[in-house]
């Protein structure tokens, strides 16, 4: 085979030329290379020595026979799986390579302990996915924080209270993930993806909420050792199944339904905003932990009694703790009162019973969607935190 | 029993740990008992060699010319057992910058040449060699500047031969000398951007480095570690990633005709003769 390179170096590309032309002739056969670039032989020598190409240099005839390394390098090559398909057991020595990618023999084996479909996978994972990322909201410009704070003192005090403990909540709810994050196996793209912006959302709600409480005053309210208790069995939780039931089906579900409850009764607009918007992205990460544990129940029945278990385990570790501490519960019924009047805080008191009833309603569905009859569901339900994540 | 082997190699770079330790489980699989020790540079190695300290030597050219000299002096004799298939039939540059007004080797008559570490084969003794055969006596008719990273490394390290490349963009000199290959690498890196410089002198081939055995070597684990050697297949993903580190795609038998270069650079520069006498009155 004849390659004319016209006065193409191969410092400036040639190599790749002279690459296909290799690739076109078997092992051992030549290509005679003609060019008039100054330095060709000179390069053209060293470049086949790295190359592992014999190089020729008959009086100015300069030939490269090809040699076996390229084709010896992705001999026994493996392929990571199909690019719209998972298997059932992702490879350790896919290693990082996305699915579908040629992966060379050799490559190191990655120590990624979830690498087993029914153990972290959702069919609803990609359209999850997909929604949350077109779902992305900037902080600076989706909340009015413009907007008139008209209230008194003391209601302000109480929804500073309240963003304090709704920071260290979401600062718990990002910690968790970005863990998993790093333990899935990337065969499983699509979760590890929706995992890593339910770390974003959290990331801008810990700023949202902080925001929201420095605007009238210079420090956070009250961290309490029960709340912080609470969420310590949280993070401490090492599975990834028990630890997406008690955080994202049961807290974070409870947790939607006080989002949703600060919207209606905030004070002021942008109090109501924050909550409006973080309760929109809370919405998705309880929606894939109900999809995933889905799937992960129907693979493997035994998971259930492992997740009422883990419930029962949650609370006996926290039954000598404060549960839901009284600043936070004061300052929501402060919010729901909205003034100090004997018949506003009556108001109040009611609308708190009823939150806490639509969060039991909503954790008994959201239980006996997973396969729980109803009597377990309602006794699991009454065993959550006290603290509401 | 199996057989065992001790090798002796200089840690001109930390990936030597790596490459050594990875061929060492790779021959224990096949029965093999390597083991290797490493030195901060050739000539204690070499004196190490004749002390009888290990088997088999990773030798730099100029530490096998080191040895065969010594080995004539002792009245012993030095084998060369095998090299990398990069060893073989390397040449040297020496380059100008593309505006230059030099256009030959004797345009660098009374000009500053750069070149590597004084021990270096390929970026000093070689080049230098090259042109005092072509009648420019190196420090006489130009002037040399060495560029001296890792002396006693014999330019294993290519920062000696980068260093007299940026030197030589910089002006500091007027001609540099690097090995064939290194002329493109530092071209893609930019140490040499594409069309700065011209080349006005290549050298003949000569070879690199090649694994050296004495007469004394314990022949069964010579002959098991040279076939293992030559039996690694860049196609096998065990040793691959060594074989690349190493730089090499093929392990090929031992071969000692193209050192004639070498040669005559350390006799006309002798650079190796106080050294030879030295340890051959040592180890006699």
């Amino acid at each position: 085979m004849l390659l004319i390179l016209g006065d193409l170096g191969l410092n400036e590309g040639a190599h790749l030329l002279l690459k296909r032309a290799l690739a076109g002739v078997a092992v051992g056969d030549v290509v005679l290379v003609e060019g008039s670039a100054p330095e060709l032989a000179v390069h053209l020598r060293g470049w086949c020595r790295a190359q592992g190409h014999e190089f020729v240099d008959e009086g100015g005839r300069l030939q490269v026979r090809r040699g076996s390394a390229q084709s010896g390098r992705w001999r026994g090559a493996e392929r990571a799986g199909e690019a719209t398909k998972v298997v059932e057991q992702a490879n350790p020595t896919w290693g990082l390579a996305g699915r579908s990618a040629t992966v060379e023999a050799g490559a190191p084996s990655f120590d990624f302990p979830l690498r087993v479909r029914d153990e972290v996978w959702a069919e609803e994972a990609a359209r999850l996915y997909a929604q949350a990322a077109a779902a992305q909201w900037d902080p600076a410009t989706a909340i009015p924080w413009d907007a008139p704070i008209e209230h008194p003192d003391e209601v302000e005090d109480a929804v500073v209270q309240v963003m304090t403990y709704l920071v260290e909540n979401e600062t718990a709810a990002l910690i968790i993930p970005a863990r998993f994050t790093a333990q899935i196996h990337p065969h499983f793209r699509e979760v590890m993806q929706l995992l890593a912006i339910q770390v974003a959302d959290e990331a801008r709600h810990i700023e949202v909420f902080t925001r929201r409480a420095l605007l009238r005053r210079p420090r956070l309210g009250l961290s309490t050792a029960g709340a912080q208790t609470s969420l310590k069995t949280l993070v401490d939780e090492p599975d990834f199944a028990l630890s997406s039931f008690l955080l994202s089906v049961l807290g974070e579900g409870t947790f939607l339904s006080l989002l949703w409850f600060l919207h209606e009764f905030a004070p002021d607009p942008i109090t109501s905003e924050v909550a409006r918007m973080a309760a929109q992205d809370e919405a998705r990460h309880v929606a894939f932990g109900l999809a995933h544990l889905t799937h992960h129940i129907q693979a493997d029945p035994t998971l259930k009694e492992r997740l009422a278990m883990a419930v029962h385990r949650r609370h006996d570790a926290l039954a000598h703790s404060a549960g839901l501490n009284e600043e936070v519960f004061d300052a929501l019924l402060l919010l729901a009162a909205g003034s100090w009047q004997p018949d506003d805080l009556r108001r109040g008191w009611q609308r708190i019973q009823k939150l806490e009833s639509d969060m039991d309603e909503g954790r008994r569905k959201r239980l006996q969607r997973l396969g729980f009859a109803s009597g377990d569901a309602a006794q699991l339900s009454s065993l959550h935190t006290r603290n509401f994540m | 029993m199996s057989n065992t082997i001790i090798m002796g190699a200089v840690a001109y770079d930390p990936k030597v740990v790596t490459i050594w330790d990875g061929f060492k489980a790779w021959f224990k699989e096949r029965g093999l008992n390597f083991d290797y020790i490493l030195y901060e540079n050739y000539e204690r190695q070499v004196e190490s060699h004749f002390k009888g300290h290990y088997d088999v030597a990773w030798n730099s050219p100029l530490a096998w010319l080191q040895v065969k000299a010594i080995a004539e002096k002792l009245g012993r004799k030095a084998e060369a057992i095998a090299m990398r298939d990069t060893d073989c039939d390397l040449t040297s540059v020496i380059v100008v910058r593309a505006d230059s007004e030099i256009q030959s080797v004797e345009d660098l008559r009374g000009t500053s040449i750069g070149v590597g570490a004084g021990d270096s084969p390929q970026a000093t003794l070689i080049p230098l060699v090259h042109l005092a055969e072509a009648g420019l006596s190196p420090e006489e008719d130009l002037r040399v500047r060495r560029f001296d990273v890792l002396v006693g490394k014999h330019g294993d390290h290519i920062g000696g031969e980068r260093d007299a490349a940026q030197a030589l963009m910089q002006n500091e000199v007027d001609a540099a000398c690097m090995i064939d290959g290194n002329h493109l690498l530092f071209g893609r890196e930019g140490t040499l951007p594409s069309g700065a410089t011209r080349i006005i002198a290549q050298t003949g081939t000569y070879d690199h480095c090649n694994f050296t055995i004495l007469d004394d070597a314990p022949k069964p684990a010579v002959a098991q570690f040279r076939e293992l050697l030559l039996s690694m297949s860049y196609d096998d993903p065990a040793v691959r990633p060594l074989l690349d580190l190493e730089g090499l795609k093929v392990w090929k038998e031992g071969r000692t005709d193209h050192y004639a270069l070498l040669e005559r650079a350390v006799a006309r520069f002798k650079t190796i003769d106080g050294f030879v006498e030295d340890v051959a009155s040592r180890c006699s």
